[in-house]
C-alpha cells in the first residue's frame, strides 16, 4: 500500500494515489477486473499480459498476513512471483470472514487458498493441452507457464488467460494439490509486499488517507462508561482558528456492541485546530452509576470472589475429597490489571456519506463489520457501505471494533463533507475496549513426591459477553482459553470462573485470556515445584504428562476454540517444545547465580504450541532480560521469518505485560492517558535478543500471532523467583522488586 | 507567514504558529511518512530532522521551524536508499511499519554523531521511539548493519 508507483509490485492503491497528488480521489474501487482479466476465483485474477493479481482479504497490521496469504495462492497457481499484485479487498462477505483476530487468517484459509490458485493453474493446464492437443495429465503448471515436457513446449500463462476463461471450473476432485515437497514459496520466507513504502515512508495507513474536500473531526466523549450529557458550551470552541462548527452525536446506550460513543465533536481544517478547539468545550456530565467504579477495591473484590466457589466449568473426579484428607495443600491467589491496546497509530478513518451510501476508508481490522456497524449508525443497508482497508499501524484486537468508522460517517452525513476521524493517543487509551483485569485463586494437594493429587482453579473477570449484554458476568467462551484446556492429567481436577460486572468496555487484545489464565497456571507449577524442590522444566513435563491426545470433546468441552478434529490437543507437541525451549536455552548449564536465573513457561493457544524460556537479571530492583527462547509448533508455517517476527514481537508484548502494564480507574474514570503513565517496552527495556525456535512440521497451520504472548510473563516472572526468591503473583512487576 | 525548507523545497505557512510542525507535514503537504503517535515527544514516531539534529515535529511549533531546514523520511534518500534503508530492508525490520519513518530519521541522527555504535549507544538512543510490534532488536541488527559494525 503505497503512493509510489513501483511497477513490479504496484497495489492498488498505489495506481490511486498518483505520485505527488496532494489530493486522493478516493472513492474508487480497486479494480481486480480490467478488460480481458479472467477472474477465476474472489481470490485472483489474471491479465492478458500475464499480471496476476491476488487479493488479500485479511488486514495487514504486522503479522505478514497480506503477504501471506497471497503466497499460497500464488504457490498453488505456480505464479512468479516478481509478477503477482496484491490487491487490498473491500469490505465483502463473498470472501469469507474478514475479521482479522483469532489467529485465524491461515487456520481458516489456507485450504480454500490453495483450492483456489490449484483450481486456475488446472484450467491453465487443461486450456494449454487443448491448445496443443495433448492429454491435460502430460501439461504442468510452472512458474508462469504451462509447460508440456514431452515436446518442450511451453505456454505464458497470459496467453492461455482467453482460453481458460471460456471453460468451466473443475470439480474440486479433479484438481491437484501441491505435495508439500512442490511447494515453491509455502515455508521460505519472503520479505513482506509492503517492505520499500514501508522504510520510505509512502505506506498507507488509516490515519494518512483522504478524500477531496475532507474535514478533521475530534470528539469529546462521555467520560465514563454511560455518562450522559448536562450541558455544553461551545462557544469558545468555536472562535479557536480553523474551527468550522460543533457537531453534537447521539450517545450510545447499553448493549454498547461497536457503538460509537457519541459526544460534541469539534469540526474543524485540519487535526491541529480539531483537538485545539475540543479543549475549549465547556460540557457537564452525569457521569451515572459507574462514577463508583474505582479499580483499586474492584480488584480486591475480584480476590474475594476468587476465594468463593464459582460455576464449575470442568470437573475431574473430586477435588474437595481430596483436599479434605488433609494431606499437603498449596494455595495462591494472582492479579493481573486492565491492559489497553495502545497500537502506535491510535484509531483513524475517514468516510464520506453521499447519496445514501457511504465510502469509508478505515485502519480496521473487520471491514465487514465497519459495515454493519456504519449501517446501522447512518441508517443505510451494509451494501451500501464500502470499506476500502489501508494498513493498520498495529491492532492488537481493539481495531475489530469499528466504532470510530461509524463516528466518521455519522459526522460526514451530518456536515455534508468527507470526514478524517481524529483519535488523540489520549482518546485511544481512554475510550479502548480494555484488556480484563483478572483475579486468580489455584490451590493443589500434593503427593510426597510433590505432584498434585487434586487441582482447583478459578478465574474471575468481567467478560467480554459484556458487549452484548451488559450484566452478564461470566466468561463463557473465554474460559476455554487456557483454562478449561488445562492439559495436565490431575485425577481430581476442578475449573470454575466466578462473576465480574463489568464497568468499562471490556474486549479483546492479543492472546485474550489466554494471558491470564497462562499466568496463573504456569505461575503456580512453577510454585509447586518450588515447593518440592525440583527441576522446573522436569517438574513441568512430568505435570504435562506422557504423550497423547487428549479428547475434551469427550468431556462435552471445546478445546481451545472450536471443536475441530483437524487441532487435537497433542501432549507430544507440548512436551517437545519444553524440551526444544529448554536445550536452546542452554538450561541444563545455566545454574541460577546471585541476581540471575532462567524460568519456563509453555502454553497452547490459537491451536499452536509454545515454551518460552527467559534469561533475566535483577540488581538493585532493577530487571533486564537479556535473552529469551522460545519453541512454537504452529504446524506448517508459510513464511518463516515473519513467523519468527511474530514470536520475537509477543516477547516484547508479554514483557510490556510483565514489567510495567497496568490501567487503573478512579470515578469511572480511566487514570492513564499516553505513554508516561501507561508505559510499554521500549528498547533497553525489551528482552536484549529473542531466539525463536520453529518446530517444523507437516500438521495444519495453527495460529501464530497471539500464542507467543501468554507464556512470556509467567517465564519472566518465574525466572524472578529463581534470581531472587520473590515470587510475583501480581502484575505488573513494577515497583515489586526494590 | 513563516517560510522554511522541507527536504530541499521552500515552503510557506500562514496559520498558528503555534501549530506542531508535524500538522503541517502531514494535513497540508500529505507528507504522512512523519507519524502521530502521542503529541507529548514519548513515542518518537513524529521523527524528522531540523537543521540536521533528530526533533519530535509533534513538540515543534512552526514559529520553532521557521528558517530552518526540514528533512522528514520522504526526504531521507532521493531513491529511498539510505544506508539505513537499505539495511531496514535487508533485516526485514517491520511488522506493522508505522513507527519505522521516525525509527530510521532517529538511527540516522544517532549515526552522524557516533557512526559506529555500540549497542549501549543504539539502546540509549532509541529508547525514545517505541515500536508496539516489538521489532527492536532487528532495528539493532539493522543500524549495526548501516553502520558497518559487527552485528
Amino acid at each position: 500500500m503505497t503512493r509510489l508507483t513501483n511497477p513490479s509490485r504496484r497495489g492498488f492503491l498505489g495506481q490511486i494515489f498518483s505520485a505527488g497528488a496532494l489530493v486522493i480521489a478516493a472513492p474508487l474501487v480497486p479494480k481486480l477486473k480490467a478488460a480481458g482479466t479472467w477472474q477465476p476465483s474472489v481470490y485472483l485474477g489474471i491479465e492478458p499480459d500475464g499480471t496476476v493479481k491476488i487479493v488479500a482479504h485479511r488486514s495487514e497490521m504486522g503479522t505478514g498476513c497480506r503477504t501471506g496469504l497471497p503466497m499460497i495462492v500464488a504457490d498453488e497457481l505456480e505464479a512468479d512471483w516478481s509478477r503477482v499484485q496484491v490487491i487490498q479487498a473491500l469490505g465483502d462477505a463473498k470472501y469469507g470472514s474478514q475479521d482479522t483476530d483469532g489467529s485465524c487468517s491461515v487456520r481458516d484459509f489456507y485450504d480454500r487458498l490453495r483450492e483456489a490458485g490449484a483450481t486456475a493453474r488446472t484450467m491453465l493446464e487443461n486450456a494449454a493441452a487443448t491448445k496443443w492437443d495433448v492429454s491435460p495429465d502430460e501439461c504442468r503448471g510452472q512458474n508462469h507457464f504451462v509447460v508440456h515436457a514431452k515436446s518442450g513446449r511451453k505456454l505464458a500463462y497470459g496467453e492461455l488467460v482467453a482460453l481458460a476463461s471460456t471453460a468451466q471450473a473443475p470439480k474440486q476432485n479433479a484438481i491437484r494439490l501441491k505435495t508439500p515437497d512442490q511447494f515453491r514459496y509455502i515455508g521460505k520466507d519472503m520479505p513482506i509486499v509492503d517492505l520499500k513504502p514501508i522504510v520510505t515512508g509512502q505506506a498507507i495507513f488509516g490515519i494518512d488517507a483522504r478524500m477531496p474536500g475532507m474535514v478533521y473531526a475530534s470528539i469529546e466523549r462521555p467520560p465514563v462508561m454511560g455518562a450522559t450529557l448536562k450541558t455544553c458550551d461551545d462557544a469558545e470552541a468555536k472562535q479557536v482558528h480553523g474551527v468550522q462548527q460543533i457537531a453534537m452525536l447521539d450517545l450510545a446506550k447499553p448493549p454498547y456492541g461497536f457503538k460509537p460513543l457519541g459526544g460534541a465533536a469539534v469540526i474543524a481544517n485540519n487535526s491541529w485546530a480539531a483537538l485545539q478547539g475540543r479543549k475549549k468545550l465547556k460540557i457537564e456530565w452525569d457521569l451515572g452509576e459507574n462514577a463508583a467504579y474505582d479499580s483499586a477495591s474492584y480488584k480486591q473484590a475480584m480476590l474475594d470472589t476468587a476465594r468463593q466457589p464459582g460455576r464449575v466449568a470442568r470437573k475431574l473426579g473430586d477435588v474437595d475429597a481430596e483436599f479434605a484428607k488433609g494431606g499437603k495443600t498449596l494455595e495462591a491467589s494472582y492479579y493481573t490489571p486492565m491492559l489497553a491496546h495502545a497500537a502506535m497509530e491510535p484509531l483513524a478513518a475517514v468516510a464520506e456519506f453521499k447519496d445514501g451510501k457511504v465510502v469509508a476508508w478505515a485502519a480496521t481490522q473487520n471491514p465487514q463489520a465497519v459495515q454493519t456497524t456504519v449501517a446501522s449508525a447512518v441508517g443505510i443497508k451494509k451494501e451500501d457501505v464500502l470499506c476500502h482497508v489501508t494498513l493498520l499501524g498495529g491492532g492488537f484486537g481493539r481495531k475489530s471494533k469499528p466504532d470510530y468508522v461509524a463516528e466518521a460517517a455519522l459526522l460526514s452525513k451530518q456536515v455534508g463533507k468527507p470526514v478524517k476521524i481524529v483519535w488523540s493517543r489520549e482518546d485511544d487509551v481512554h475510550f479502548d475496549y480494555f484488556h480484563s483485569p483478572a483475579a486468580l485463586y489455584m490451590k493443589a494437594a500434593v503427593d510426597d513426591k510433590g505432584h498434585p493429587t487434586a487441582w482447583l482453579q478459578r478465574s474471575v473477570f468481567p467478560p467480554i459477553a459484556m458487549q452484548g449484554n451488559p450484566n452478564e458476568q461470566y466468561g463463557g467462551f473465554q474460559l476455554s482459553m487456557g483454562w478449561t484446556d488445562i492439559p495436565y492429567p490431575i485425577p481430581n481436577l476442578q475449573v470454575e470462573n466466578g462473576p465480574a460486572k463489568a464497568h468499562v468496555r471490556i474486549g479483546w487484545l492479543r492472546s485474550v485470556s489466554n494471558i491470564y489464565h497462562a499466568f496463573g497456571v504456569q505461575t503456580f507449577t512453577d510454585e509447586l515445584a518450588a515447593a518440592a524442590g525440583r527441576d522446573r522444566v522436569e517438574y513441568l513435563l512430568e505435570l504435562i504428562g506422557p504423550p497423547r491426545v487428549i479428547d475434551f470433546a469427550k468431556e462435552g468441552m471445546q478445546q481451545g476454540g472450536p471443536n475441530n478434529p483437524k487441532f487435537p490437543f497433542d501432549t507430544a507437541r507440548l512436551r517437545n517444545v519444553v524440551e526444544v525451549a529448554a536445550r536452546q536455552s542452554g538450561w541444563a548449564n545455566k545454574k541460577p547465580a546471585a541476581g540471575r536465573a532462567l524460568g519456563i513457561a509453555a502454553h497452547r493457544s490459537f491451536l499452536t504450541y509454545v515454551a518460552a524460556v527467559a534469561e533475566v537479571e535483577v540488581h538493585d530492583g532493577e530487571i533486564r532480560i537479556p535473552r529469551v527462547d522460545i519453541a512454537v509448533d504452529a504446524g506448517r508455517v508459510i513464511n518463516p521469518d515473519r513467523v519468527k517476527s511474530q514470536f520475537e514481537g509477543a516477547a516484547v508484548f508479554g514483557a510490556s505485560v510483565a514489567l510495567m502494564g497496568e490501567i487503573t480507574a478512579a470515578g469511572g474514570r480511566i487514570q492513564q492517558s499516553n505513554f508516561d503513565r501507561y508505559p510499554v517496552a521500549r528498547m533497553n527495556q525489551a528482552p536484549f535478543e529473542t531466539h525463536v525456535h520453529i518446530v517444523a512440521g507437516d500438521a495444519a497451520p495453527a495460529g501464530v500471532g497471539e500464542p507467543g504472548v501468554p507464556p512470556i510473563a509467567p517465564a519472566i516472572c518465574n525466572a524472578v523467583f529463581a534470581a531472587t526468591g520473590k515470587r510475583i503473583r501480581e502484575l505488573p512487576i513494577k515497583g515489586q522488586l526494590s | 507567514m513563516i517560510q522554511l525548507t522541507i527536504n530541499g523545497k521552500p515552503a510557506r505557512f500562514d496559520g498558528d504558529p503555534d501549530m506542531p510542525l508535524l500538522w503541517y507535514l502531514r494535513d497540508e503537504l500529505d507528507l504522512t511518512g512523519t507519524k502521530y503517535g502521542c503529541g507529548l515527544g514519548l513515542c518518537g514516531a513524529c521523527t524528522v530532522h531540523l537543521n540536521g539534529e533528530a526533533v519530535r515535529s509533534c513538540l515543534t511549533p512552526m514559529r520553532t521551524a521557521a528558517g530552518k531546514n526540514i528533512t522528514t523520511i520522504e526526504g531521507l534518500a532521493v531513491h529511498g536508499d539510505h544506508p539505513l534503508q537499505k539495511a531496514w530492508e535487508a533485516c526485514n525490520v517491520p511488522q506493522c511499519g508505522y513507527c519505522q519513518s521516525g525509527q530510521i530519521m532517529q538511527a540516522a541522527a544517532i549515526l552522524k554523531t557516533k557512526p559506529h555504535p555500540s549497542d549501549h549507544d543504539i539502546d540509549s538512543g532509541m529508547q525514545g521511539n517505541i515500536c508496539r510490534c516489538g521489532t527492536y532488536q532487528r532495528i539493532r541488527q539493522a543500524i549495526k548493519m548501516a553502520a558497518g559494525v559487527q552485528a
